[in-house]
């Protein structure tokens, strides 16, 4: 789809509207439909729709390997980081509550923020390593 | 051979069948599903965790080490997606040879 000037051009207009809508998504679960899991998956979707308009190489200009890889882990390690923080404010694990970020309420409010971003970062970092490993098998 | 193999999945099929007329009907307030857990989910949803979203508040709060569970399976797939498929220095060479023997 290289010489597609009219995919091309919405593309460009359409890829910054997804992301936002994407962040929207994961930051917006507590207090309506949505989540890390659904948000992760529309970031991943708007770089796997660039990648398929502009090829492979142009994507990896956007986000090389190794920044995939990553964020990769640093998903897992941000949701796991909140429950370690639970523990060391002296509560059990992911038990948000404890938190001190004033209020109880802000603080349960903050953790559950904080795993969702978590869970975010690591399944749109999954699923776009997903798409790169395998279309670049057909190449 | 295939009419015993036929006996029993009909058999089987029926058992299940005639199971099924014991459950409760879709979407029953009285079911056991409803009275066991959910009620609090319900009531206490705010209270408790602080969110106003119930479905958020249970896969965060509530089952919170089980989400983390599940964020683990799909890094482990991306890894696994890696390991196996990523073309390594090591096996473009390899894959370079390979061709070099076929041709």
């Amino acid at each position: 789809m290289k010489n597609n000037i009219i995919i091309q051009i919405i593309t460009r207009l359409l890829f910054p509207f997804i992301q936002l809508f994407g962040f929207y998504v994961i930051m917006h679960g507590e207090s309506g439909p949505g989540g890390g899991f659904q948000g992760g998956v529309i970031l991943g979707a708007s770089v796997i729709l660039y990648v398929i308009v502009f090829g492979i190489d142009e994507g990896r200009k956007l986000i090389s390997e190794k920044t995939n890889d990553i964020l990769n882990c640093t998903g897992v390690l941000i949701y796991g980081g909140v429950g370690l923080l639970c523990i060391i404010a002296g509560g059990k694990y992911l038990e948000y509550n404890i938190l001190p970020l004033g209020s109880v309420h802000f603080a349960s409010h903050m953790g559950m923020l904080g795993i969702e971003i978590g869970v975010g970062v690591t399944v749109s970092a999954v699923m776009i390593t997903l798409f790169f490993e395998t279309a670049r098998q057909g190449k | 051979m295939k009419t015993t193999y036929l006996f029993v999945v009909l058999i089987t099929g029926i058992a299940l069948a005639y199971g099924t007329i014991d459950m409760p009907n879709f979407g029953d307030p009285q079911a056991p599903a409803n009275h066991h857990v959910a009620p609090r989910y319900i009531e206490k949803t705010h209270e408790e965790t602080g969110v106003d979203n119930m479905v958020t508040s249970v896969l965060a709060s509530y089952r919170g080490y089980d989400t983390f569970g599940e964020t683990t399976v799909i890094f482990t797939a991306g890894i696994c997606v890696i390991l196996l498929l990523r073309e390594t220095r090591d096996n473009k060479k390899k894959n370079r040879r390979k061709k070099g023997v076929r041709s």
